[in-house]
């Protein structure tokens, strides 16, 4: 049974990379990528794709993480409550109503684009943060101030570094939610590797299509892995082996 | 030195009210051990929370070293008062190094002084400082936190140690070491301890004193022996439990009772017949045989009877010897265990010391309890029988 | 206002539209559940088998849904059904699988070792045990994971408009590209209403599913 399900499963793989391989041959994606034409103006997208991912992912982690730390100081903790539900409900929201929402308030064109991102990509970051410093046991907090640590160095040196690894969850969440409403942010005329895809799909030319879902998969599990390789560097060694 | 005046700590406003502490007063004298006890909510935590002001006093006034705590910046004083609590204080991001050079660093000692004090407290608490220095506390056993922890209390030699039911988390047999590892250090450094527990045992093993709190009022402060033979009140002696004698038993030892000269004692070498001679002139049923000044065992009158040869050849040996410091206690469980009335006390090199006799302890424990029945007023007297 | 006022006007369109909408998202999660459902209860008896499975969930919903669509539609072409409802139904039931494994095997393995001994030693079968205990004390954390595949999916079916799955997505597809900024706004918040809605109602239905006893010895824990 157990064997069976492995070779199965080998199968399996083995199945898409075959099917892969011969719809990249049948829909000329391979003649595509080998055009000199087009090969720049492919580059060209996905350093804009990963321009408004970057730029709206760093003013959100800014923002997520402060707004985070603000609401577990003990003067705004009566606000975190309410907060954290506003949260739930703004991710609530579908995303490409977020893309329509912004559209309508601020036009089209890049500008929009990584507000709204900014705005879909703080909710997660800032819930996390939120979660995580108030998670951390409050005997560790008790036993820092019994020491007479000041809160900013209980911040810094406690309280931060053991939410960490939820911090970073949120980080991860948000980005790949962010990489893939990127690829949305063409319609508001943002660019971005979505320009392929949606004029892939209109067309019905399966090579253009191809060559932007691709990337943005493979940008997405980029992203994936470069938060666990964050979380390598971020998360005390300590904490990575109580957990295990 | 620690002082309490009047210290009250009233919880809520306006009709919400709760009294945790209620008018306490008492002085931790400078080096030694004071154990708070009580069942939980009783304000012994509190009390010790207030001397740091993790909690903020309502009324009343606590001085360290002569000066009101009030007066001291707050950051200061937590820094200069040592804080162990169980071993989920440890920060579990910092290495063992770490967490130990925490107030050493709020007080911005150098890189050098700081590795070399921190490899002094982990040989000082048992650890290795090669092998533990750079781990985390998740590699550690629960014990091995705990000696971190304390270590960390100690980091910047404080004068005064406050310890919140420090060792409270830990299995019984490694808390009797932790213990014993402890009480030997404090001879040694002499800090002046504030010690929360609610562990009976805990309390008369560690404390010069003890302090009862109940419901929020100090009933009863002194010393273990004290507590342990006159308590003061039903609930204290309720909380001090039936077997009271025991426990004071756990506090004397070897040494308080011993019989340097028995009259008994008989050579290894000696004839059958004039042993037998010899322990019916002092009229005594057994004779405890030396050899070379070293206890080999006992006889009894009656196996002599029938032995022609030496004493030796008659001999019963003895299942264990005392030391001088063994505990009254467990003493007394040897007797009842191997049904003995009679053990010999040995030295570092096994010579003959003295004997102690079950007699011996009955004596010891009436008279520590001599003046309870005139002072106190009618306690249950389970104790007694 | 004039928003409301497009709502009003076209209010059979819009009752349409919510229910292609709802229709999508009902059918992909009929089908997902099951698949769901069986596979987390099969590795949490499976153990060697968990972390490959839902590690491959995982990556498929880190995959964007509109590369998904752009991936699936040159093969799902091949047998003509590379647009409309189909990729769009096939796609949520895909991306509905994290929540619904992970949630299903989280609380089949949360229920009480001493439970499960005792029900064993009291003489119950696997699948008595699994009827009568693991399942039913896993229910509400299943519905959970149903409801966050379920407020996904809605977003989800939004963007499948544009691979000319319907629902409300239409009107943000219309609105975008006819400038009718009316339009746009009543395709966001409508679709956006839509999964608040849906969210609480399934928040709802998680309390009703959950056992009495266990909303008591909550209570009390507090």
């Amino acid at each position: 049974m157990k064997r069976l399900l492995t070779k199965l499963y080998r199968l399996v793989i083995a199945v898409i990379i075959l099917i892969a391989g011969v719809t990249f041959e049948r829909t000329g994606l391979i003649e595509l990528l080998s055009d000199p034409y087009e090969y720049p103006v492919i580059l060209e997208l996905l350093i804009q794709h990963v321009y408004i991912v970057g730029l709206s992912m760093l003013i959100a982690t800014i923002i997520g993480i402060t707004a985070g730390i603000v609401l577990t100081r003990a003067r705004f903790r009566k606000y975190a409550g309410i907060c954290m539900y506003i949260i739930g409900l703004g991710q609530t929201i579908p995303s490409l109503a977020v893309l329509a929402l912004a559209m309508s308030f601020l036009g089209i064109g890049f500008k929009p684009a990584v507000f709204a991102l900014t705005i879909y990509s703080i909710l997660p970051i800032a819930r996390n943060t939120l979660a995580g410093i108030t998670a951390v046991p409050p005997e560790l907090i008790d036993a820092g101030k019994g020491m007479g640590m000041t809160p900013m160095k209980i911040l810094l040196e406690v309280e931060i570094p053991n939410a960490m690894e939820v911090i970073l969850t949120g980080f991860r969440v948000a980005l790949i939610i962010n990489i893939g409403t990127a690829a949305l942010a063409y319609v508001i005329g943002a660019g971005g590797l979505g320009d392929l895809i949606f004029t892939g799909i209109s067309l019905m030319q399966t090579d253009k299509l191809l060559a932007g879902a691709i990337p943005v998969t493979l940008l997405a599990l980029f992203g994936d892995f470069l938060s666990e390789l964050l979380g390598l560097v971020l998360i005390s060694k300590g904490l990575r082996l109580s957990n295990r | 030195m620690i002082t309490y005046e009047s210290v009250t700590k009233v919880y809520g406003k306006g009709l919400n009210t709760v009294t945790a502490l209620d008018n306490v007063s008492f002085t931790i004298p400078k080096g030694e051990v004071v154990v708070f006890l009580g069942p939980s909510g009783c304000g012994k935590t509190t009390t010790l929370r207030l001397t740091n002001r993790l909690e903020t006093l309502t009324r009343g006034v606590i001085t360290i070293e002569d000066q009101n705590i009030m007066d001291i910046d707050v950051v200061q004083l937590r820094q200069r008062l040592g804080y162990v609590i169980q071993a989920i204080g440890l920060f579990p991001n910092k290495t063992i190094a770490e967490n130990i050079a925490v107030v050493p660093k709020l007080l911005h000692w150098d890189e050098e002084r700081i590795s070399k004090r921190v490899d002094e407290l982990l040989e000082m608490t048992n650890l290795d400082p090669e092998l533990y220095r750079d781990r985390y506390p998740a590699e550690l056993s629960g014990g091995q936190q705990q000696r971190v922890g304390v270590a960390r209390g100690l980091a910047a030699d404080p004068n005064i140690l406050l310890m919140d039911e420090p060792f409270g988390a830990i299995d019984p047999i490694n808390r009797e070491e932790i213990q014993d590892e402890f009480l030997k250090l404090q001879t040694k450094l002499k800090k002046t301890v504030a010690f929360v527990s609610h562990d009976i045992h805990e309390a008369i093993k560690m404390g010069d004193r003890i302090a009862i709190f109940e419901k929020g009022r100090l009933v009863q402060y002194d010393t273990p022996e004290v507590i342990l033979t006159q308590p003061k009140n039903k609930f204290v002696s309720d909380f001090v439990g039936a077997d009271r004698a025991l426990k004071v038993l756990g506090l004397m030892r070897v040494s308080d009772i011993i019989n340097r000269t028995p009259k008994n004692i008989i050579q290894g070498g000696d004839r059958s017949a004039e042993a037998l001679h010899f322990l019916n002139t002092k009229d005594s049923r057994y004779g405890i045989v030396l050899e070379h000044n070293k206890p080999i065992g006992f006889v009894t009158q009656k196996s002599l009877k029938y032995e022609d040869g030496p004493v030796r050849d008659a001999v019963e040996p003895y299942p264990v010897f005392l030391r001088e410091k063994t505990p009254l206690r467990d003493v007394l469980s040897s007797m009842l265990m191997y049904s003995t009335p009679t053990f010999c006390v040995v030295d570092d090199d096994k010579n003959f010391a003295g004997t102690v006799t079950y007699n011996d302890i009955q004596k010891a424990v009436k008279a520590s309890y001599a003046d309870e029945t005139e002072n106190v007023e009618p306690v249950e007297t389970e104790v007694a029988s | 206002m004039s928003t409301l006022q497009f709502i009003m006007d076209n209010l059979n369109e819009v009752l349409y539209l919510s229910w292609e909408h709802i229709w999508i998202v009902g059918i992909a999660l009929l089908i997902a559940t099951p698949i769901g459902v069986v596979l987390g209860i099969v590795i949490t008896k499976h153990e060697q088998f968990a972390s490959r499975v839902l590690n491959g969930a995982n990556i498929l919903m880190t995959i964007p849904s509109l590369a998904l669509f752009g991936l699936m539609l040159p093969i799902l072409s091949m047998v003509d059904m590379g647009l409309g409802k189909v990729p769009a139904i096939i796609a949520l039931v895909l991306y509905s699988q994290l929540p619904i494994i992970r949630n299903t095997y989280t609380a089949i393995k949360n229920v009480p070792p001493a439970l499960v001994d005792a029900a064993r030693g009291m003489g119950m079968s696997k699948w008595k045990l699994l009827r009568e205990l693991e399942i039913p004390l896993a229910i509400p954390l299943i519905i959970a994971g149903l409801r966050t595949a379920a407020v996904m999916n809605i977003g989800v079916a939004a963007i499948a408009t544009y691979i000319g799955a319907g629902g409300l997505g239409v009107y943000i597809q219309q609105g975008i590209a006819r400038v009718y900024p009316e339009m746009i706004m009543s395709g966001a918040i409508l679709v956006s209403l839509l999964a608040i809605v849906v969210d609480g109602g399934m928040a709802l239905l998680e309390r009703v599913a959950t056992p009495e006893g266990i909303k008591v010895q909550r209570k009390l824990s507090r």
